[in-house]
């Protein structure tokens, strides 16, 4: 268990939480596809369809396995009698898609006139013979990524239960066995037998695209650690056993409500490490779930130090340069940490919330990378402002601002290099192997401007209103 | 409740915020939840905005759910005004705001005694209009305010301009090539003599809205936006308003005559004499415009009787029927609209220019129409452009809703003498991608492709033999997908669950007979 506590010299700092970010239902976007048998259905309003028409782009055109239910003035009046109408448009979902599961994303709207999905969801599940899953993923309550903590939460507790007796079988290990489909079966039996694991089960949490789940399952294979299973999972059925004596670990920052799920609810313990983002993050995960089990890691320092060998070309770049996260996605601390080892100099961590206690071992990660750089310790802004940042910007003018789109082109025509910080969220950036990733994304404005450079034109607002905001 | 996967028109406050955000130093305040502010992103990446879009939010979460939003709407009202001292601050409600049911205008109230902007609440539910009406009905209130708040002070401009002039109303952002749209209607008026006195609200200042009363005539190139304050204008000034999209030659004629036609009732008392626009439109229409020589042309004469299909906005869907029906001989099949609140001026509109109406806005009612008609052709937004694609039938965007790509660098107008050079290229073009297409296929370029099953309809409970299919696949491409269907309807009129070469004729001779 986690033994890292917060560390003081880490200043926070708490704005006006005027800031731009995605709302958390855009979580359907990634969990629809990563849950190949589910079905996401919105129930909110035309500004939350717009909103998911718009940021999905053209994914919306390819019968997407998700759908609004759009609550018209009726339903807001309480003509229409809620259930009735839910029953009606699962039934239709489930004649066209047939799908395992139907998660149910509550919004503003269903919080505000405080219908009851929680309720009703039981009793239609009964009636219609499909799970249905509530997530009140709503932009009362949280920003961006969230969403996935809601849902992820919503699902650990259709997990089945662990029973200890029996070892965790090994149906999530698919992935894995595909990958080595090339080996002899004897070998590939060999193999198995090998892996039996020796230490209790561990389940880990955050969703993730299905190579880097393997990527990850190998790593910890190689320190001889079975993963037992993973949630979510491809599809909605193998969803992991959990329960006391099962070991939990999450992958992202976001997660908190899913940790505090499985700790409570369903009595896993947690292991609190830093977050598999960057080499050094990657290193530090793995080193703690091996402390955890009592497992003496193999050849991790050279696996880091050969990672690093590899980015040396994009860190010649990025050396000395200074980045300002605006903060939109709970990525923040994890990729400043990963951009401080890189050498670069982090004036502002902007987020929208930080959950000092499920951060903990990444917020001393963080700490101890300042110290080792020698550079001097960002402030951690949570709940920014963005009016106020822009104007610090101006003062600092950073290298390289991380920010959303409502803010990117602005900054660009004032000069300020920018790179959107929603690519983080769709990029494939944990493990060793997508390091690389990262910076490419991170380094793209740089190079862009090393192309560009001595054109003359990167002010490209009239000079009166290169001040004004 | 209603299943929706897409939606033609957004949301009212995208409407409001669209039409704050193009007057010059106007700051919208949305009363919203964290994640509503999605505008600014549209905005800054489909325009490529390089400022700020002036939109913030006065978030609602749990605080303002258990407390009531008054202090935070009315401090964050101030903090702008003291921030960036915008001319006007409009506070746009939302879904969530609609069902709150806060009193807005009083905050507003208790915000404008301390500001020095202006501050109006938006009149617009949620529940009951659309993006496009909310910006007719917010660009009408603006107007109006400003003009009532003159008159008060005196200080409205009443003497009408030495010269012939207008008002553009309508122009705004993220409109569908509205900005190049702008620049040729100013041309074209430069080169009528006519003087452009506010174009509102693009560009336009709250300073200015008070000189509206001096032009002689207001103009509302499209119907989504500016009728309302157009009819405003006339009903208090008495100002006449030209309501006819200038798209196509035919179109831009009419419309020019009619600004002569009201010019003229002015002309004889301050300019002395009438004006006479005749020879200007005989000039550009023979020979500044291309596309009436491209309508005699034997390129043209090609598409005669092809079939197309039309679906969007009301301006642009009837603007295009009647241009593709009556310029260029194409045989407009059927001609849609999602602006379901004016349907019957669309349908009028139409009438005579193409074989049914269609007003939905359910885009699944737009594709299975296009699956059933099997146009070679169509013009559409960005949903009918990929209704197109799974079809393989090109398509030419012609209406929001758009994508990036419909926000060119390029100068790109849809109206005026310029504009028909462009319709006329996008509808020879998508003619002739098709057309290439099936060509190649006829002379065995695509012989190799596997039979596309291409049906928007999901009833696929017939089974085609590998001789049936080899046989489809030689049939070339344009009527693959007819024959496919039929012979699919045939089989399950007689109730044949499997589809063989035998079928296939016999299908093609019942059909035949
Ligand atoms: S913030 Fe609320 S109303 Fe807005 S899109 Fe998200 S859930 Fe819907």
């Amino acid at each position: 268990m986690s033994s890292n506590r917060v560390p003081d010299t880490l200043t926070f700092e708490c704005e006006t939480g005027n800031y731009h970010t995605f709302c958390p239902i855009s979580c359907v976007a990634w969990l629809y596809q990563k849950i190949e048998d589910s079905f996401f259905l919105v129930i909110g309003t035309k500004t939350c369809g717009y909103f998911l028409q718009n940021a999905l782009g053209v994914m919306i055109f390819a019968e997407p396995r998700y759908a609004m239910a759009e609550l018209e003035e009726g339903d807001i009046s309480a003509q229409l009698n809620d259930y009735v109408e839910l029953k009606r448009l699962c039934v239709q979902i489930k004649k066209n898609r047939n799908p395992s599961v139907i998660v149910w994303i509550g919004t503003c709207t269903t919080e505000i006139i405080k219908m009851d999905l929680e309720g009703m969801a039981p009793r239609l599940e009964g009636e219609i013979g499909i799970p249905i899953v509530v997530a009140r993923a709503n932009g009362l309550d949280y920003a961006f990524t969230q969403g996935e903590d809601t849902v992820l939460a919503a699902m650990a507790h259709r997990c089945p239960d662990y029973n200890g007796a029996s070892p965790n079988t090994t149906n999530q290990d698919q992935a894995i066995q595909g990958l080595l489909s090339f080996l002899p079966l004897k070998a590939r039996n060999v193999y198995e037998e090998q892996s039996v694991s020796t230490h209790p089960p561990l389940v880990l949490f955050g969703s993730l695209p299905s190579n880097v789940v393997s990527q990850l399952n190998l790593e910890l294979k190689k320190q001889s650690i079975q993963v037992s299973g993973w949630l979510p999972t491809q599809r909605y059925a193998e969803l992991p056993s959990v329960g006391e004596g099962v070991y939990v670990c999450g992958v992202n920052p976001f997660l908190s409500r899913t940790a505090t799920t499985l700790m409570r609810r369903k009595k896993c313990k947690l292991i609190g490490a830093p977050f598999p983002i960057g080499p050094d993050g990657t290193r530090a995960w793995i080193e703690k779930i091996c402390s955890v089990f009592d497992i003496q890691p193999q050849g991790l320092e050279e696996r880091e130090l050969q990672v690093w060998d590899s980015l040396k070309d994009y860190i010649n770049l990025v050396r000395g340069k200074s980045v300002f996260f605006m903060g939109d996605n709970l990525l923040e601390v994890s990729l400043a940490r990963f951009l401080i080892r890189c050498g670069m100099i982090v004036y502002e961590i902007g987020i929208p919330y930080m959950d000092k206690r499920y951060q903990a071992a990444e917020l001393a990660l963080l700490q101890e990378t300042c110290n080792q750089m020698g550079t001097l310790m960002p402030r951690i802004v949570e709940k920014p402002d963005n009016y106020n940042q822009v104007q610090r910007m101006r003062e600092l003018q950073p290298d390289l601002a991380i920010t959303g789109m409502a803010h990117a082109n602005p900054l660009e025509a004032r000069g300020i290099s920018t790179k959107w910080s929603v690519e983080f969220t769709f990029a494939q950036i944990h493990g060793f192997t997508n390091a690389r990733d990262i910076l490419e994304l991170v380094t793209r404005p740089l190079r862009r401007n090393l192309s560009l450079e001595n054109l003359g034109w990167t002010a490209l607002v009239k000079k009166d209103k290169i001040n004004i905001i | 409740m209603k299943l929706a996967y897409w939606m033609y028109a957004g949301p009212a406050h995208i409407g409001t915020l669209r039409v704050a955000s193009s007057f010059r130093n106007v700051h919208a305040i949305m009363h919203a939840p964290l994640g509503d502010d999605y505008f600014n992103v549209m905005r800054s990446m489909l325009e490529r905005e390089r400022d700020f879009t002036p939109v913030t939010a006065s978030i609602v979460d749990r605080h303002v759910l258990a407390r009531g939003s008054q202090e935070k709407v009315v401090e964050n009202i101030t903090r702008k005004d003291k921030e960036e001292r915008p001319d006007l601050i409009v506070l746009t409600p939302t879904c969530t705001s609609s069902i709150l049911q806060e009193d807005l205008q009083n905050f507003v109230n208790r915000a404008s005694s301390t500001s020095y902007s202006d501050v109006i609440l938006a009149d617009v539910n949620h529940y009951r209009v659309n993006e496009l009406q909310a910006a007719d009905r917010t660009l009408e209130q603006i107007v109006r305010y400003y003009l009532e708040k003159a008159r008060k002070q005196n200080t409205l401009n009443q003497s009408i301009s030495n010269i012939p002039s207008v008002n553009i109303i309508g122009m705004f952002t993220l409109g569908f090539h509205n900005q190049h749209d702008c620049r040729e209607l100013k041309r074209l008026f430069q080169d009528l003599g006519i003087q452009v006195n506010e174009i509102i609200p693009e560009g336009g200042s709250i300073e200015n809205l008070r000189n509206i009363p001096k032009a002689w005539l207001n103009i509302v190139p499209y119907r989504e936006v500016g009728l309302m304050t157009a009819s405003y204008l006339k009903k208090e000034f008495g100002m006449p308003y030209v309501a006819i999209t200038p798209m196509g030659i035919v179109g831009t004629a009419e419309f020019i005559r009619q600004i002569e036609f009201y010019i003229n009732k002015w002309a004889p008392i301050l300019l002395g004499k009438t004006v006479n626009y005749e020879s200007y439109i005989d000039q550009q229409t023979r020979f500044v415009s291309q596309a009436a020589w491209f309508s005699r042309s034997i390129d043209c004469q090609n598409l005669t009787g092809k079939k197309a299909v039309v679906f969007g906005d009301t301006t642009h869907a009837a603007s295009m029927t009647k241009i593709l029906a009556r310029e260029m001989g194409i045989h407009v099949v059927c001609a849609g609209t999602y602006c379901k609140h004016d349907s019957d001026w669309f349908q009028e509109q139409v009438k005579g220019y193409c074989d049914e109406v269609l007003i939905t806005d359910n885009h699944t009612d737009v594709g299975d129409m296009i699956a059933r008609l099997e146009p070679s052709s169509i013009f559409g937004s960005q949903m009918e452009r990929h209704i197109g694609k799974r079809l393989d039938i090109p398509c030419g965007v012609i209406s929001a809703p758009v994508h990036i790509q419909n926000f060119p660098l390029g100068y790109r107008p849809f109206l005026g003498y310029e504009g028909t050079n462009q319709i006329a290229d996008l509808v020879y073009n998508s003619f002739t991608l098709g057309m290439e297409d099936h060509l190649l296929e006829i002379f065995g370029g695509h012989d190799t492709k596997e039979v596309i099953t291409k049906s928007l309809s999901t009833d696929l409970d017939l089974a085609w033999d590998s001789d049936s299919l080899s046989e489809l696949s030689k049939i070339p491409g344009f009527v693959r997908g007819k024959i496919k269907r039929n012979t699919e309807k045939f089989a399950r009129q007689n109730s044949l669950s499997k589809i063989t070469v035998e079928v296939m004729y016999a299908a093609k001779e019942a059909l035949n007979a």
